[in-house]
C-alpha cells in the first residue's frame, strides 16, 4: 500500500516537472511581453533596459533554470498587470473562489450522477433508465457556456429567483455550479450505469443472493463497491476539468476566480500570472488524481502493489 | 418401515425463457426427490437444463427472461414456488445453499474472506455480536479444513488458491446449516488433484450435517464416486433416473448408454473414444417427440412424433426406482 502511494507520488512529481517545461516553453512562444509593457514609442534603450531587467536576453536554459529555481521557492515573479503584487499572490487570492465553485459543482455531479447511474442499471429498460439517458444525452450535447447563458436567462432574468452573476453566497454559486456539473453528470451517469450493469451479472452478486443478502445491500454494497473503480477513475478527470473548465464559466458568470484571472492575464500578456495559474491548476489536478489513486487502492485490494 | 418424506421433492417443474425469438421451455416436466443425507447427481451436457433446474429451485432465474411456468418445489414440506421474494430470500442460505462453479469469480474481490463469511452469518443471526461473528467465521473456515483460519479471515480472495476459495464458498454455503446444498459443477474449475480432496470434504460435511446434496455435473467419474442416485437430463427433460450403480450397469436410455460409452476407464482401453454424433439440441429445435431422436442410432418414426413417458429400466427394479423415457423399452416389454 505504502509502496503504491510512493510510486504514484513520484509519478506525479515527474508529471509536474514536465509541465513546468511546457509552461515555460509556451509562454515564450506567445510573444515578448515587452510589447505589451511599453508604449509603442518607447526608445530602443528603454526596450533593452527592460529586457535586461527581466533577464530575457539570457539563453533559454538559463532562463528556465532561474524560473524553476524561483518557482520551487514559491517565487513566480511579479505580476506585470497588477503592479507591486507577486504573481503567486494574485493567483492564491483568487483560488478560494474557484475551489468553492468547483467544489460545489463536483459535489452536485457526484450526488446526482452516482445514484442515477446505479438506479438506471438496476432498472435497466424502464422509464427511469430512459430518463437518465435523456439527461445524459442533453448534458453531453449542450456546450457549458451556452447552458450557463440559458440558465441565467431562465432563472435569473425570467424567474428572478437567482442573481445573474457576480461573487457572493450560495445563491450566486448555484447557476454556475449547475452549468459546470451538468456535462459531468452526463458522463458520470453513463459510466456508472455501464459499470454497474457488468457487475450486476457477476457470480459474486449471485453468491450474495444465495446468502440471502437483501437486494438493496447487493446493489449498494456488493455491486457498487466493485463498479466504483470506473466512476472513481473518471472522478480525477472530472474534478480536473471542472476546475479548469472554470475559465469559461467564471467568465460567463463574472465569478472572480482563477479562471477569470487567467483570461485577464492572457489579455494583458501577464505571463508570470499565466504561468502561475497553469502550474497551480496542474498541482490541483495532480493532487486530486493522487487522492483518487489512494482511494482506488482502498476500494480494490487487488490494486495495492503487494 | 414407511420411507421418510424426502427433504426436497421437485414435481413436474417447467421453466421457460422468454427471449426475443420467443418462449423456450428449458426445464420440461422435471420431477425428482432428494432424501436427507443423500447425494443426487444431475448429469447432462451443457444446455441440458441442469443449471436452470437448480436456479428454478432457488428462484434465482435470470430476470426478466426466466420464469417458472409450472410444477412444485417442496422443501421440507413447503412449496418454494408459492413463497414471496422476501420469504425466499430468508430461505436461501438457511434452508438451501448453493456452491457455484467457478471459485475465482464467485467471491467478491473487494471484501475479505472473513467479511463475506460474517455477512452470511449475520443474516442468519442478526443478533450475534461482532466478536461472536468473528469466532463463528473462523470456526466455519476450520469446518471446511482451511489451514490457519485465524489468519485467513483477513485475506482477500485474490490472495488464495482456487481450491482454497472453493472451500470458502463451501463454508458460506453450509454456514446456515441448510437442509439441501446444490453444487453446480463445483470442481470443474479446480486442479484434478484438488478435485478429489474437495469431493471428500463434501462427503465429510454431509456425514456431519446430514444435508442432502444435489450435485450437478457432466463428469461420470464424479457421479460414480459421490452420488447415490442419478438423474440424466437431455434437452430440458429427464431421460433416465435410478441408483448410480444400476444406471451404470443397466443404462436403459440410448443417451445414457452413449454417455457412458464416451467415458474412458482404466479397465476399458480403447483406441478411439466413442463420440455422440451431432450437436446437443438448441432451444429452437425443441419440437414434438423425443429430443434425442435426431442423434439416436435406434430412432424410430414414433420417436420423432410422440414424447416417450417413463418406462421401467432394464435393471428390472421397477419404474419408481429406475426409469427411462425411451420407446425402445416399451418394445422390449411387449
Amino acid at each position: 500500500m505504502r509502496r503504491f502511494l510512493v510510486i504514484r507520488f513520484l509519478q506525479a512529481l515527474l508529471a509536474l516537472w514536465v509541465i513546468t517545461i511546457i509552461v515555460f516553453g509556451l509562454s515564450h512562444l506567445t510573444g515578448s511581453p515587452i510589447d505589451a509593457l511599453l508604449p509603442d514609442d518607447a526608445s530602443p534603450e528603454q526596450i533593452d533596459n527592460l529586457i535586461r531587467h527581466w533577464g530575457l536576453d539570457r539563453p533559454y536554459h538559463v532562463q528556465y533554470l532561474t524560473f524553476l529555481g524561483n518557482a520551487l521557492q514559491g517565487d513566480f515573479g511579479e505580476s506585470l498587470k497588477w503592479r507591486g503584487q507577486s504573481a503567486l499572490g494574485v493567483v492564491l487570492q483568487r483560488l478560494p473562489a474557484t475551489l468553492q465553485l468547483g467544489g460545489l459543482a463536483i459535489l452536485i455531479s457526484v450526488v446526482v450522477a452516482i445514484p442515477l447511474g446505479v438506479m438506471a442499471a438496476v432498472r435497466k429498460g424502464t422509464t427511469l433508465d430512459a430518463s437518465a439517458n435523456v439527461i445524459a444525452l442533453l448534458g453531453q450535447s449542450l456546450p457549458t457556456f451556452w447552458l450557463g447563458i440559458i440558465l441565467i436567462w431562465v432563472f435569473a432574468v425570467g424567474l428572478g429567483w437567482l442573481p445573474t452573476s457576480g461573487y457572493g453566497g450560495i445563491t450566486y454559486m448555484i447557476l454556475p455550479a449547475v452549468a459546470m456539473a451538468w456535462f459531468q453528470i452526463a458522463a458520470l451517469t453513463r459510466l456508472t450505469r455501464s459499470a454497474m450493469l457488468e457487475v450486476l451479472d457477476a457470480e459474486y452478486v449471485k453468491l450474495a443472493r444465495l446468502k440471502g443478502v437483501p437486494e438493496w445491500q447487493i446493489v449498494w454494497k456488493h455491486a457498487l463497491r466493485n463498479a466504483a473503480i470506473v466512476p472513481l477513475t473518471y472522478f480525477g478527470v472530472l474534478a480536473g476539468s471542472i476546475l479548469t473548465g472554470s475559465v469559461v464559466i467564471e467568465t460567463v458568470f463574472a465569478w472572480p476566480g482563477t479562471g477569470w484571472l487567467a483570461i485577464e492575464a492572457i489579455r494583458g500578456r501577464d505571463f508570470p500570472v499565466v504561468q502561475t495559474v497553469v502550474l497551480v491548476f496542474a498541482v490541483v489536478y495532480l493532487g486530486l488524481n493522487f487522492i483518487v489513486d489512494a482511494l482506488y487502492a482502498y476500494v480494490d485490494p487487488r490494486i495495492r502493489y503487494d | 418401515m414407511a420411507a421418510a418424506e424426502p427433504i426436497l421433492r421437485v414435481e413436474n417443474l417447467r421453466t421457460a425463457l422468454d427471449i426475443s425469438a420467443g418462449r423456450f421451455v428449458v426445464v420440461d416436466d422435471v420431477s425428482f426427490t432428494l432424501d436427507a443425507g443423500e447425494t443426487l447427481g444431475i448429469v447432462g451436457e451443457s444446455g441440458s437444463g441442469k443449471s436452470m433446474t437448480a436456479l428454478s429451485i432457488l428462484r434465482l432465474l435470470p430476470r426478466p427472461v426466466g420464469t417458472i411456468v409450472g410444477g412444485r418445489v417442496i422443501l421440507d414440506g413447503e412449496d418454494l414456488l408459492t413463497k414471496t421474494d422476501d420469504e425466499m430470500r430468508r430461505i436461501r442460505g438457511r434452508e438451501i445453499g448453493m456452491i457455484l462453479q467457478d471459485p475465482h469469480t464467485s467471491l467478491n474481490p473487494v471484501f475479505t474472506i472473513g467479511n463475506q463469511l460474517r455477512e452470511a452469518l449475520h443474516i442468519q443471526d442478526p443478533s450475534a455480536s461482532r466478536s461472536s461473528l468473528k469466532e463463528k467465521a473462523i470456526a466455519a473456515l476450520r469446518a471446511v479444513r482451511v489451514a490457519a483460519p485465524e489468519h485467513r479471515v483477513n485475506t482477500y480472495p485474490h490472495q488464495m488458491s482456487g481450491g482454497m476459495k472453493q472451500r470458502v464458498v463451501g463454508a458460506i454455503a453450509i454456514s446456515g446449516r441448510p437442509k439441501v446444498i446444490i453444487a453446480d459443477e463445483p470442481t470443474t474449475a479446480l486442479d484434478v488433484t484438488i478435485q478429489l480432496q474437495y469431493l471428500k470434504l463434501l462427503e465429510e460435511l454431509q456425514a456431519e450435517t446430514g444435508m442432502g446434496i444435489l450435485f450437478i455435473t457432466h463428469d461420470f467419474g464424479i457421479v460414480a464416486r459421490l452420488c447415490h442416485r442419478i438423474v440424466v437430463m437431455y434437452g430440458g427433460r429427464i431421460v433416465e433416473s435410478g441408483p448410480t450403480a444400476t444406471v451404470f450397469d443397466h443404462p436403459s436410455h440410448p443417451y445414457t448408454e452413449a454417455l457412458l460409452a464416451s467415458v474412458p476407464t482404466v479397465e476399458r482401453r480403447v483406441e478411439r473414444l466413442y463420440a455422440i454424433e451431432g450437436q446437443p439440441p438448441s432451444l429452437a429445435s425443441f419440437g414434438a417427440g423425443c429430443r434425442f431422436a435426431p442423434r439416436c442410432p435406434h430412432a424410430m418414426d414414433r420417436c420423432r412424433t410422440e414424447t416417450p413417458p417413463s418406462f421401467p429400466g432394464k435393471s428390472g427394479l421397477g419404474v419408481e426406482r429406475h426409469g427411462a423415457a425411451c420407446w425402445l423399452l416399451e418394445e422390449d416389454r411387449a
